[in-house]
């Protein structure tokens, strides 16, 4: 019999942080930008340039450790990590080696039916790098430090996963917790959420780990979920030829599904940490812990209690609307602004989530303003638009934020009030269409149908069907 | 009169009196290191035009009464480690040999806020690390008392241009000794605060954890109104620390009646010269005739301190120095395969050799397997060290102590024994490892002609006690000048 | 004399600190070291045994910024010392085969 393999994740996760600042310095965190534009001497490692550590930065970095049930240092300190690559302008990093801010955590996934808990083995403050072009003419790299200093923290889970969708679900679960607390966006297209793989498997049933991977550039869910698959069938494969797994970092190319050994003679992994001397230990004390845990958010699940409570909303509606930090936030300011909690979940979880489905976009990829949400349940309750009218201008509303009320007066979408005019119209279709009269007139009843739809094709859809259907019946009485 | 024999104080004086124009003492200044500098070479950069503009603008802000202080319209100079915007700032090294800074380190932003006008960058050994000033890419800086002789350093180039007159005071920075002993060799005072009194931010940095910025100056009086400038807290600067009081000049009094003095036996033992000593110890029975009461005692763990140091510095300094790499600013080789042959090149080519032995030495202690038993045995050390200060200071007010081993060596004669030229900084390195305030001041002139300087150790945020001790020594010993000699024919210029 | 710094010490050395040694400078290198190990080991004559490693004098601690943009477009003073850069750019050798 062929045997059986357990694959044994661990992961370190990288989560930019959202402050407005750079870690170390003044600087804005904004993405985007022209090359080096978001810079100063102090994240360019300019020399006899000092870092000033940003408050913010351990204030987030707290609240997400204590979120995930670490214990929170009470002194910390920043450690020098040394390695030369020119996205890193001092050529070390600032991290935190000895002391981390928080250790010790764990989280609690579900995956199928089962849930467990993944342990966290410690969570660090740490700069990141700047970003590099590669110039294929050229054989030449470009370096823009925008990003160099924007401050992370790195979380090292224990080698608790089995599987692809442990990974998942514990990322998901991560990501959803930050984003609760406003620590990060973290969105993975763009970066500001990273995950690094470190794998091993060995034989099902043996207690000991085998030589471990760690695989890199994973940009998404899905490129994480293949690296994982190829990567588990490479080392197996290793082994079943009798070969020994190397230690070592890969690089997972998600387009050819294979990953690569990244590996030099010039590169000795010999970190040389030290205790930072430009940087002076942070002590958080009882006090401080407190005020940072008393301004943490509402978090999920007290959200999805206070949604059932003061919404009277569904448990199922609640639950997809609370599944992302950002669409809950939409519901809110939508529900504040029109007073219908019910019709604004509604909009949500039926037409948001079929056009991000259409579109292959995330809750977090919502745009518009809660307002024109907002203004477009007040006009269909007030009866301005019909309810296809509704969904066309929500469509315009989901991709370009439009304000529905100038659009509907542009568009002439309004249901037409004037009902000497709708007389008018409805005469004409009457005489029009004498057989479906006479058949209605005969008792067939279903007749009234086509002269509604008749005249809503006449009006352009302006009018509102149940008016319409009265004043047939009373018209041809 | 000759402007230039006047102190930064007594300069500072006349200007704001009137009966001296800041472009007078500017032009002063640039005449004599027209004069001198070719023997001397104190100095990397002149900013010959830059001072003479700044020195109108200067003149103009003390006529019209917003600018007071006693350092308005003083020339001075900046030892070339510290970034001057717009200025070439070297660090001594050939991988800085284009750069240009777009901002200017605090402490020097505070002194031009004071109305300082700045003459030039000065030469210093490589990134600081020598005490010869012989490191430099940019030559040798001499001796204004004999110019076969070497001016100490780092800061050599700071003490020398001082001592010769070519400015009235200037900025040098002290990682193991750095403006002690070369103010010692050049018969100027010389003073390294406590560490985080004066901020480090811009000054390039060789050990993060024991560099800090203070004065070279004719006398106390200079030094004490200079640091009281360029001290302050900088939020900056993480490892400044708010004083409670920063007023270093009303220390400025003859009076040591009651001041507790120790004579640490570990410093006047083998390895001092005897010229030395005696004039040190002869001092300190003048200050005791003054109402000083002094007693020798045991400084233990003195031996540990250099192998200490060396650790600590070179290990910062390893990191430090990385970011020189040929991207971002400074050296670029020419001709490279790759980015690491670019690395490396660059690297090779742009540091001298008690750079590159400094840091192949700090990368090693920190490497792999070695950090426990090197750089967290010197952190301990420095621990052990710091406390026996500690329990020198309950006892005494002010350390005496030599500020070198002998008085300026030849040139040329220190380099080929590192080890030996580490050995010199026996005095001067415990200092910085526990971060205390010491000053060197002129205490008499050696059988050879070069001055003897005394060094004068206070505990944490003591300055005022050190400041208050140099002073008197400074009454009893006065000032001396050196006879600027011609160059020697022989000895050439690098 | 600990015989401690082999060639292969000397060329690991050289390539965390990015330095290209030269036959006769690895030789000088290999024996400056040795001498300042050995000094340096005369540390462990002393018990250092309980204490803490001391890495800053003073307990100064919780030094903070707040956070507030304070910089503005800094890309100019940036670039200005690059000894090859391509628009707005630092330009290095291709760092990625």
């Amino acid at each position: 019999m062929a045997k059986q393999y357990e694959t044994v994740i661990g992961l370190e996760v990288h989560v930019e942080l959202a402050a407005k600042t750079k870690i170390f310095c003044g600087c804005s965190t904004k993405f985007g930008g022209a090359p080096n534009t978001h810079t100063c001497p102090v994240c360019t490692g300019m020399p006899g340039s000092l870092p000033v550590l940003n408050r913010q930065v351990v204030e987030y970095a707290a609240a997400i450790g204590l979120a995930a049930n670490c214990e929170i240092a009470r002194v910390c300190k920043f450690d020098r990590k040394n390695y030369f690559y020119p996205d890193n302008p001092q050529n070390y990093q600032i991290s935190q080696l000895y002391l981390p801010i928080a250790r010790n955590g764990y989280i609690e996934i579900e995956c199928g039916n089962t849930r467990k808990k993944v342990r966290i083995h410690e969570m660090h403050m740490e700069e990141d790098a700047g970003k590099l072009v590669h110039d294929e003419w050229d054989d030449t790299s470009l370096v823009d430090y925008n990003r160099s200093g924007v401050p992370l923290v790195e979380i090292v889970s224990e080698p608790d996963m089995r599987s692809a969708d442990e990974v998942i679900a514990y990322l998901e679960k991560l990501r959803l917790i930050i984003q609760y607390l406003g620590a990060s966006d973290c969105k993975l297209q763009e970066g500001s959420m990273r995950a690094d793989v470190n794998l091993s498997v060995r034989e099902t049933g043996s207690t000991e780990l085998g030589t471990r991977t760690e695989m890199k550039n994973l940009n998404s869910f899905k490129a994480i979920s293949r690296a994982i698959e190829g990567e588990r069938r490479r080392q197996i494969e290793l082994l079943e030829e009798g070969k020994k797994v190397v230690q070592e970092t890969r690089r997972w190319d998600d387009n050819k599904e294979v990953s690569h050994a990244m590996r030099s003679k010039e590169d000795a992994k010999d970190y040389r940490y030290f205790p930072e001397p430009d940087l002076v230990p942070i002590v958080i004390s009882d006090e401080w812990l407190a005020k940072i845990k008393a301004r943490q958010p509402e978090l999920r699940t007290e959200k999805l209690e206070r949604y059932k409570k003061e919404f009277d909303i569904p448990r199922y509606d609640a639950e997809i609307i609370t599944g992302s930090k950002h669409m809950a936030d939409i519901f809110e300011a939508v529900a504040a602004v029109c007073g219908k909690p019910k019709k604004a979940a509604n909009w949500l979880i039926v037409e948001t989530l079929r056009l991000l489905k259409e579109r292959g976009q995330e809750p977090e990829d919502i745009c518009f303003d809660p307002e024109n949400l907002a203004k477009l349940i007040a006009m269909t309750e007030a009866g301005v638009i019909n309810s296809s009218v509704a969904k066309e201008v929500f469509e315009k509303i989901f991709d370009e934020n439009v304000d529905p009320e100038k659009y509907v007066e542009e568009q002439g979408l309004k249901i037409e009030n004037d009902e000497g005019a709708l007389e008018e119209v409805l005469a004409k279709v009457i005489a029009e269409n004498p057989q479906a009269v006479s058949d209605y007139k005969g008792g067939k009843k279903k007749a009234l149908g086509a002269l509604v739809g008749q005249t809503m094709k006449a009006v352009k859809g302006k009018a509102d069907p149940g008016t319409v259907n009265r004043k047939l019946k009373e018209m041809l009485s | 009169m000759d402007i230039t024999c006047l102190t930064a104080v007594e300069l500072g004086k006349k200007i704001r009196a009137g009966e001296i124009s800041v472009r007078e003492a500017v032009e002063a200044s640039l005449a004599q290191i027209d004069k001198v500098e070719k023997d001397v070479h104190a100095f990397v950069t002149i900013n010959r035009e830059e001072a003479l503009k700044r020195a109108d603008e200067v003149q103009k802000l003390i006529d019209a009464g917003e600018l007071t202080g006693p350092l308005a319209g003083v020339p001075m100079a900046v030892k070339d480690n510290m970034c001057t915007e717009g200025v070439l700032t070297t660090s001594g090294s050939k991988i800085l040999g284009n750069f240009v800074p777009s901002y200017t380190a605090e402490a020097m932003k505070r002194l031009e806020a004071a109305g300082a006008v700045m003459l030039g960058k000065t030469n210093m050994d490589e990134f600081a690390m020598g005490s010869t000033t012989e490191t430099s890419y940019y030559g040798v800086t001499r001796n204004p008392w004999n110019l076969e002789h070497v001016p100490g350093g780092s800061s050599g180039g700071s003490c020398a241009a001082v001592a010769a007159q070519e400015c009235f005071y200037a900025l040098g920075s002290d990682t193991g000794g750095s403006i002690r002993q070369p103010s010692a060799f050049c018969g100027v005072a010389g003073l390294k605060p406590t560490y985080g009194t004066v901020s480090r931010y811009g000054l390039i940095a060789y050990g993060s954890s024991l560099d800090q910025i203070g004065p070279a100056a004719r006398d106390v009086t200079d030094c004490a109104s200079i640091l009281e400038v360029i001290a302050g807290h900088d939020p900056k600067d993480s490892t400044s620390v708010g004083r409670e009081s920063y007023a270093f000049t009303s220390a400025l009094t003859e009076d040591v009646q009651g001041m507790r003095i120790g004579i640490p036996r570990d410093y006047f033992g083998e390895g001092l010269d005897k010229e030395i000593k005696d004039t040190i110890l002869q001092t300190v029975k003048e200050l005791e005739k003054k109402g000083a009461i002094v007693e020798e005692f045991d400084l233990n763990l003195v031996k540990y301190a250099i192998p200490a140091y060396y650790v600590i510095a070179s290990a910062e300094a390893g990191s430090n120095l990385s970011r020189f790499d040929g991207v971002k600013y400074g050296y670029r080789t020419e001709e490279y395969e790759g980015l690491h042959n670019m690395y490396k090149k660059s690297r090779s080519e742009g540091f001298g050799a008690e750079v590159k032995r400094r840091i192949m030495l700090g990368s090693f202690v920190l490497s792999s397997g070695y950090y426990d038993a090197y750089y967290l045995k010197a952190l301990r050390t420095k621990a052990l060290i710091k406390q026996e200060f500690d329990r020198a200071f309950a006892k005494y007010d002010v350390i005496v102590a030599p500020a070198a081993p002998t008085t300026a060596p030849k040139l040329g004669s220190s380099l080929s024994d590192p080890l030996k030229m580490y050995l010199s900084d026996v005095y001067t390195v415990s200092v910085n490892l526990a971060g205390l305030p010491g000053i060197s001041v002129p205490a008499g002139i050696d059988s050879k002609g070069l001055p003897i300087g005394m060094q004068l150790i206070g505990d944490c945020y003591q300055e005022n006690k050190i400041i208050r001790a140099a002073y008197t020594v400074e009454r009893i010993r006065g000032y001396a000048r050196p006879q600027l000699a011609a160059a020697d024919e022989k000895g050439g210029r690098q | 004399m600990a015989d401690r710094i082999s060639d292969e010490t000397i060329e690991y050395v050289g390539i965390l600190a990015k330095l290209e040694l030269s036959e006769s400078e690895k030789e000088a290198a290999k024996l400056d070291m040795e001498r300042m190990l050995d000094y340096i080991d005369t540390l462990n004559e002393l018990d250092t045994e309980g204490t803490e490693p001391m890495s800053h004098v003073f307990a100064v601690n919780n030094v903070f910024r707040e956070d507030v943009v304070t910089n503005g477009d800094g890309s100019r003073e940036t670039l200005a010392n690059a000894p090859v850069r391509s628009e707005q750019s630092f330009k290095v050798p291709k760092t990625i085969g």
